[in-house]
């Protein structure tokens, strides 16, 4: 059979010239600002990655999950610990945190994953919580309770590259971000993301579809989990401390937040979420006490006006005339 | 093949002749003493239930008689509290839904159940899941072997959404089609995973009669993919009109089965649908 060529898939969003541009901006701009604004950015692109990783489990999915902060302390203080104890390289930490977040989630939500919208949604808070507590009362003398962590290493390829300071943390955040938006894209357009959304659309019919729902949820924590580790990883070191106030629950509202403002299962949706989440106090310091009032009317209004989000994901960009043979035979 | 033109021989047989092949057909699904109950209630009470290869066969009942919950059964929705249910000859006791659409049974719903905030390509797509299997780190990748396979379910969602007529609508997400175009586009996820058995609740309720007329015409054209057909159906004219064999159920019991004709004129039957006359007595 010979595959007709005409293939117009024009879904490709890196083909955007928005987005190059975008891109050439984010190169180009910390030599244009200061070294305040590029630890602001920094922490954009922290709370970016969070943002990716819960929109795999609450965008994706449609999983409440409002303890998501709980994956991230223990990728931060698998590095924290692990570095400052046995004196592991960060680099080598970095997978180590993903994996160890991961299997935390798999872990604590393999008895849990059957639990529907609220209820999923209230054991999660706990288990964010119980992370935090345990933490906070230093078990095995291990995390140093409430003051944390310290003295965590820069992470470095041996002695030749060291990211020490904010310019190259700002460069090593995007690039894994770049590389976390890369990645889900294409699981996004992969029969993977496909079951993903069935089983937000509609568990039955999903699993009726062939779909493992159990196995495809937990799939979603852990890899959500796992790149939340990676966002530990990277925050430990950037602070060279990690203590557990850091990853309380108002820190997971803020990422539940910055899925529902972008847009849940939308990957630019969750960039400006996460830009409006951690550039907005910025931007308004003078505001500092109204903050909190100010964003929540912003979500009321929000919510009353664009339930969506600011940019849902578009869907339908499939616009292929025919894969088959005979072009042509449309009917319908 | 063979079974196929025997399949079309099949519609054109006379009652007796009918009969004769339901014998020697290979029976797919076959119910024996399946039992659900909802705590007192007894929905489905020792039922047999059998469906011949290449055929359409009907289950009807008034309200309440439990088909559907027959139907959740056999696709593992429910667990049976009694009886088998087996399909070519394996049990499908313990299976879930996942696992036995990818043995061969493919269901609709009697309230469509699509993925409204997906493209109809895509619902035909996702019913392609149980066929497929590149893995996450794969598809993270875009593997060559990924893209192919990708390829390949774009296609067949291609050929299958022609089949029901909805290729016009590939792009339109499912909840903004028209509801008969929701019917079928639910039959084309159905069929997209290229099942032995299919299996509709209800496919013609809320349509009007052309659009039924059209589901007939279609569910007819679908016994030549060698495939065979179970549905359960209120419109009398669907069922008369495309069955080779009905069984009647109600209460949670068989109360007939037998060629359209047969079941049409049984007292039985009759009694079910219209009540019982008052000066006969028991």
């Amino acid at each position: 059979m010979k595959l007709n060529k005409s293939i117009k898939e024009k879904d490709s969003i890196f083909k955007n010239w928005l987005i190059i541009i975008a891109v050439i901006l984010f190169i180009i701009l910390p030599f244009i600002i200061n070294t305040y604004w590029v630890d602001v950015l920094f922490f954009f692109g922290v709370y970016a990655l969070l943002g990716l990783s819960l929109n795999i489990v609450l965008g994706e999915v449609g999983l409440f999950d409002l303890g998501h902060m709980g994956f991230m302390a223990i990728g931060a203080y698998a590095t924290a610990i692990l570095n400052t104890t046995f004196g592991i390289p960060i680099i080598i930490l970095l997978p180590i945190s993903a994996l160890a977040a991961g299997a935390f989630a798999w872990l604590v939500c393999s008895p849990i994953i059957h639990l529907r919208g609220d209820y999923l949604c209230i054991v999660t808070i706990g288990m964010g919580e119980i992370v935090r507590l345990t933490l906070n009362n230093n078990p095995f003398g291990i995390t140093g309770g409430p003051n944390g962590v310290f003295g965590i290493d820069f992470p470095s390829l041996g002695s030749i590259f060291v990211i020490d300071n904010s310019t190259k943390f700002y460069y090593y955040i995007w690039l894994i971000v770049g590389l976390t938006i890369f990645g889900l894209v294409n699981l996004q357009r992969s029969r993977i993301g496909r079951a993903w959304n069935c089983i937000r659309e509609d568990e039955v019919a999903a699993e009726s579809t062939g779909i493992d729902v159990r196995s495809y949820k937990l799939l979603a924590f852990v890899l959500g989990a796992g790149l939340a580790g990676v966002a530990g990883n990277i925050y430990a070191t950037k602070l060279m401390m990690v203590s557990p106030e850091s990853f309380n629950f108002m820190e997971s509202c803020m990422l539940f937040c910055i899925v529902l403002i972008g847009g849940m299962g939308s990957i630019p949706g969750v960039l400006i979420g996460a830009a409006a989440i951690s550039l907005f106090p910025e931007f308004f310091r003078t505001f500092a006490q109204y903050r909190m009032l100010i964003f929540g009317a912003a979500m009321i209004v929000m919510m009353i006006f664009r339930p969506g989000g600011i940019w849902p994901r578009k869907r339908g960009a499939v616009k292929f005339e025919s894969l088959l043979m005979k072009a042509g035979e449309e009917n319908g | 093949m063979a079974k196929e033109n025997n399949n079309m021989e099949t519609m054109i047989r006379t009652k007796q002749e009918n009969e004769e092949i339901n014998k020697i057909n290979k029976v797919v699904l076959q119910t024996d003493k399946l039992t659900k109950k909802f705590g007192g209630l007894i929905a489905v009470n020792n039922f047999d239930l059998k469906v011949s290869q290449g055929q359409i066969s009907s289950l009807i009942g008034p309200n309440g008689a439990g088909k559907t919950t027959v139907f959740n059964v056999v696709t593992g929705i429910y667990k049976a509290d009694g009886g088998k249910v087996l399909f070519k000859g394996e049990d499908l006791a313990g299976k879930k839904p996942h696992q036995i659409i990818k043995k061969g049974i493919a269901r609709t719903f009697q309230n469509i159940r699509l993925f409204s905030n997906m493209t109809c390509l895509e619902n035909v797509m996702a019913g392609q899941h149980c066929r497929s299997e590149e893995g996450t780190w794969t598809s993270v990748l875009q593997t060559p072997g990924q893209r192919k396979e990708e390829l390949e379910i774009k296609r067949n969602a291609e050929k299958r959404l022609k089949q029901v007529g909805l290729w016009k609508w590939r792009d339109e997400l499912a909840k903004n089609i028209a509801y008969g175009n929701q019917r079928m586009l639910e039959i084309g996820r159905a069929l997209a995973s290229n099942p032995d058995l299919l299996i509709l609740d209800e496919p013609s309720s809320g349509l009007n009669d052309k659009e039924s007329e059209d589901l007939i015409i279609f569910l007819k054209s679908l016994l030549k993919e060698n495939l065979t057909i179970l549905l359960i159906e209120h419109d009398m004219n669907v069922v008369m009109g495309i069955s080779h064999w009905v069984t009647v159920m109600d209460e949670g019991k068989k109360i007939a089965e037998g060629s359209p004709e047969d079941v049409y004129s049984n007292p039985q039957v009759i009694e079910a649908y219209l009540g019982k006359d008052e000066e006969e007595e028991e």
